[in-house]
C-alpha cells in the first residue's frame, strides 16, 4: 500500500539519499531549500512524498503553478520526479504524478508542464507514457565559455 | 520529418500487430490495411523478424504476430531498423566549407530532437494515444 502526502522537513534526509542514489551528487543544502520553499509553503507549489506501508519514502515530485512565465498563461510545471529504483514499475511516479495533477486542476490550471534532458530516455518515456506532448516553447541554450 | 516508405511500414506492421500480440495476421492481410503490396510489405516483415518483433509463417497466406515487449520497444527501435543511425550519415558535399559545417550542426540538432522523441514512445505509449477520446489521439 502506497500513501502520497505532503512532504515535511522530517524527510529532507530520506529525499536527499534518494536524490544521492540516482544522481550521485549530494545536494542536502539545495533539497533542504527546496523543502523550505514549498513545504507549508503558498498554496501554488507542491511537493510530494509518496511511502511505502513500512514508512519508507517510494518517491517524490515538486510542482508549481506559473503565470507569465515565458510569456505562458498559467500551467502546472513539474520540477522534479524521483522514484527509488527498487520501487519502480508498480506504478509510483504514475501516481505521484496524478496527485499533483490533482492540486494543479484544483487550482484552475489546465496544462502541464516540465523540462526534461533530451537524453534521459528514461524520464521522457515516463511522460510520454503519461501522455505528455512537445509543447509550444523551445528551450534555447548559449556557451559561455 | 522525411521516413522512408520501408520505415512507415514497418512502425504500421508493428504497431497493428502489437495492438493484440495473440493475434495473428496475414502479410496480405497488413498490406491490405494500408493499401499497399503484400510483396513490398513482406520484406519489412522479414526485417522486423530478424530482429525478434514478429514472428511468422511462409508466404503471403503465413500469419504474423507481435513476439516483442511493447513497454520496451520505442518507435526509435523500429525506425533504426530501416533507416540510417543519426549522426552517422554520410558527409554530403558542401559540408566541408564553413558554410556547409554550421547547416550540418543545425540539421544535426533537428535529428537529436527528432531521436530524443522516437526514443521516448514506446508502441504501447504510442497504442494508448491512438485510442479514440484519448487526449493525445483528439490533439
Amino acid at each position: 500500500m502506497l500513501a502520497i502526502r505532503p512532504a515535511e522537513p522530517a524527510d529532507l534526509p530520506a529525499i536527499t539519499a534518494l536524490d544521492l542514489k540516482l544522481t550521485g551528487e549530494g545536494k542536502a543544502v539545495y533539497w533542504q531549500t527546496v523543502l523550505e520553499r514549498y513545504a507549508g509553503g503558498p498554496p501554488e507549489r507542491h511537493f510530494l512524498v509518496a511511502e511505502t506501508a513500512k514508512g519508507q519514502l517510494a518517491g517524490f515530485i515538486a510542482g508549481e503553478v506559473r503565470a507569465f512565465e515565458f510569456g505562458q498563461p498559467a500551467a502546472g510545471w513539474v520540477f522534479a520526479i524521483e522514484i527509488d529504483p527498487k520501487q519502480r514499475l508498480k506504478g509510483v511516479g504514475s501516481k505521484l504524478f496524478e496527485a499533483l495533477l490533482a492540486r494543479f486542476r484544483a487550482q484552475g490550471v489546465t496544462r502541464v508542464r516540465t523540462l526534461v534532458d533530451r537524453k534521459d530516455h528514461l524520464i521522457l518515456s515516463f511522460f510520454r507514457a503519461q501522455g505528455m506532448v512537445a509543447g509550444p516553447s523551445l528551450q534555447l541554450d548559449k556557451d559561455l565559455s | 520529418m522525411k521516413l522512408q516508405t520501408a520505415t512507415r511500414l514497418g512502425l504500421y506492421a508493428a504497431l497493428e500487430l502489437a495492438r493484440d500480440p495473440g493475434r495473428t495476421l496475414s502479410a496480405a492481410d497488413l498490406a491490405g490495411r494500408f493499401d499497399v503490396s503484400s510483396h513490398h510489405l513482406a520484406k519489412v516483415l522479414r526485417t522486423l523478424s530478424n530482429a525478434g518483433l514478429v514472428r511468422g509463417g511462409r508466404g503471403a497466406s503465413g500469419g504474423y504476430r507481435f513476439t516483442g515487449n511493447r513497454r520496451r520497444t520505442t518507435l526509435m527501435d523500429i525506425v533504426a531498423l530501416f533507416e540510417p543511425a543519426p549522426g552517422r550519415r554520410a558527409r554530403e558535399p558542401g559540408e566541408s566549407t564553413d558554410i556547409g559545417g554550421a547547416l550540418r550542426r543545425v540539421l544535426g540538432e533537428i535529428d537529436e530532437i527528432a531521436e530524443a522523441t522516437l526514443r521516448s514512445i514506446s508502441l504501447e505509449t504510442l497504442l494508448n494515444a491512438s485510442r479514440p477520446g484519448s487526449a493525445a489521439a483528439s490533439s
